[in-house]
């Protein structure tokens, strides 16, 4: 099983970083960070500009494979991303907005998981009948709703209820309130509420996609012979479905999550841009317009790394749930 | 990712069930266009989607507005008689802009889907009949687009195409939609090339491209057409989010992204810069996603809804 492990470790590691390093050399042929500095009025001289550039490594003048060289020496050496062209170090901007992300990430996803486990086995048992109906329609048509849809209608929803309550029960613009005094648990609340909303529109697009695999998943478990089995041998149907039924259907959802936890980042993207946070969508996207090369490659590397971690931890599920890995 | 391999074939045990009444061999078509009629969710699927396409290419004639024209007088103004869903605070006619950015983001959609699951057709039975490095190197760029968020290449590519005219991002959406599917195909190729009509070409020198023209597409061609169904949806919704944050339409054209950006600041206050191309957007891609559902149903009769 460790070495299963392992080697899926492995496997996704050589991913991730061919990734980043594909990611640096797209950004370094397509954005062109002189054009930040020729606009100026009056306009710097060429010696300046190239100057900057050649301090922060995204000289255009200067070949991309070179640059790539030296940017992999200073990973290793330094253990730097190079700096940003506001002249911060990506990694000190990539440790402020991460907190941001990883929050709205991790409680969306697990939320995610378990509401749509749950529906869609309780689906797939209750084929046919009003509930799954309802939650396919619902699934069907969250899954048809882009992210930014989903949370500007979520927004507007939430305006109305405070209109309607006459307070502002539910705060939706940005991380948390600026300037709010008061204690731990104030700021703590308040961050909790700017939290509601891109949790709940994250976890509602999760849900409906995983809601239809884990149906879909249970359905074929339930016609299997050892469920009948396990019955027959005197287990409730509530112990056969969850021992022998959930148990087994959630081995292909574990590969689907790994699978999808790419569509779930740009989702949680979108999501941040929509609300107005300060995360690694927002770095992702202002560093492609300000054509800002490292930047860029530091949010794809983060990016990377939480698939590397997504990947790997689906694995652990798998082999802890399918007895033939194990072996 | 193990799961998309295993996506099991059409499977010929469950098609002799359903015909063992039947006096004469019913024909595959035939099978599979009788489950699509006892289907609901197609019906629905097939009636929006052509209702959205019609009022599209109709819905202009009885309005009295053009998309480019600004009423002076009603500026901002809620739906009323003379403009249906409102008009924003210059003037336009939001039931005019609708139906010409629906008509965009239709057009993108109908033409990526297909264009991607050719794509993905012709990468997955190269891949799956050819083995050895090119199914590698293929499988291995594949993966690499799976670990790469596409909407990221969309936005580190839209410089690019934002000089080109908004033809160029159907290119792009076909471009990286075709990962998935690619897999599959790739798959059902491999079993298909040790079937033995495949064989048979083989050995009687056919060469590997007639063989993959005339054998092994034809018989993907029900995934690709799943495929073709289902990326419609995907890649309006690709293109609408692109075009909503910048990065995809831009200013003159318009698409029920660019609507939705410029109505969003007044979501809350006048909701119907917002609501109703919202609303249109999502029944148009529920339409083409349920038609492409039923259609996988009715082709693979392990899947969904068959299955009891």
């Amino acid at each position: 099983m460790i070495g299963f492990i392992a080697k899926r470790f492995i496997n996704y590691a050589i991913l991730s970083a061919i990734a980043t390093l594909s990611a640096y050399v797209l950004a370094s042929i397509i954005l062109n960070p002189a054009a930040r500095y020729l606009g100026r009025n009056p306009r710097p001289s060429d010696a300046t500009i190239n100057s900057i550039l050649d301090g922060l490594g995204v000289n255009p003048n200067t070949p991309w494979v070179e640059r790539l060289w030296a940017w992999i020496v200073r990973l290793v050496t330094e253990g730097s991303l190079g700096d940003t062209i506001h002249n911060t170090s990506v990694i000190s901007e990539i440790a402020a907005r991460a907190g941001t992300s990883l929050r709205l990430l991790i409680l969306g996803t697990v939320i995610a998981a378990i509401v749509g486990v749950t529906l869609g086995v309780w689906g797939a048992v209750r084929q046919y009948r009003f509930s799954d109906q309802a939650i396919s329609v619902a699934s069907f048509t969250i899954l048809a709703t882009p992210a930014f849809v989903l949370g500007i209608l979520l927004m507007i929803v939430a305006t109305l209820l405070n209109n309607f309550l006459g307070v502002q029960l539910i705060s939706f613009t940005g991380e948390y309130t600026p300037g709010l005094d008061g204690g731990w648990w104030v700021q703590f609340g308040d961050r909790a509420g700017h939290l509601l909303l891109p949790t709940i529109s994250l976890a509602l697009m999760g849900a409906a996609g995983y809601s239809r695999y884990q149906r879909s998943a249970m359905l074929d478990v339930l016609a299997a012979d050892y469920i009948r089995t396990a019955r027959s041998k005197g287990r409730t149907r509530g112990s056969a479905l969850v021992r022998h039924g959930v148990r087994v259907a959630l081995i292909p959802m574990s590969t689907y999550f790994a699978y999808s936890f790419a569509t779930v980042l740009a989702g949680a993207a979108v999501t941040e841009l929509v609300f107005s946070w300060h995360g690694m969508g927002e770095l992702l996207v202002q560093s492609i317009s300000q054509s800002d090369i490292n930047a860029f490659t530091g949010a794809i590397l983060f990016n990377a790394i939480l698939i590397l971690i997504a990947g790997t931890l689906a694995d652990v599920v798998y082999a802890a749930l399918d007895p033939r890995v194990r072996v | 990712m193990s799961m998309l391999d295993e996506m099991p074939a059409p499977d010929a045990t469950a098609v002799i069930t359903d015909v063992v009444h039947s006096a004469k061999p019913v024909s595959r078509l035939r099978l599979v266009m009788a489950r699509l009629r006892s289907t609901p969710r197609f019906w629905v699927g097939i009636i929006g989607l052509g209702a959205i396409i019609l009022w599209a290419i109709f819905g202009l004639v009885p309005n009295a507005w053009n998309y480019t024209d600004l009423d002076i007088y009603n500026m901002g103004s809620s739906p009323s008689r003379l403009h249906w869903f409102g008009t924003s605070d210059i003037g336009e006619d939001i039931y005019a802009q609708t139906i010409v950015g629906l008509r965009k983001s239709l057009i993108i959609g109908l033409l990526v889907g297909p264009l991607a699951a050719i794509v993905a057709g012709v990468v997955g039975a190269v891949a799956g009949y050819l083995g050895g490095w090119w199914d590698r190197v293929i499988v291995w760029v594949i993966d690499l687009l799976l670990v790469l968020p596409s909407l990221f290449l969309f936005i580190l590519l839209s410089p690019i195409f934002k000089q080109l005219s908004w033809v160029a991002l159907i290119f792009l959406l076909a471009g990286f939609g075709w990962m998935i599917m690619a897999r599959v195909i790739r798959a059902q190729t491999r079993s298909l090339r040790e079937r033995d009509f495949i064989k048979a070409a083989r050995f009687m020198g056919v060469d590997t491209w007639t063989i993959i023209r005339r054998h092994v597409l034809p018989n993907v061609s029900s995934l690709l057409i799943i495929d073709a169904t289902l990326g419609v949806g995907a890649a309006i919704l690709s293109e609408t989010t692109l075009s909503f944050f910048g990065f995809g339409i831009q200013a003159p054209d318009v698409s029920l992204g660019t609507l939705l950006a410029a109505g969003q600041s007044a979501a809350a206050t006048r909701p119907w810069l917002f609501i109703f191309p919202a609303a249109i957007l999502v029944f148009t891609v529920l339409s083409a996603s349920l038609v492409g559902d039923a259609l996988r149903d009715a082709v693979d009769p392990t899947s969904g809804v068959n299955r009891d």
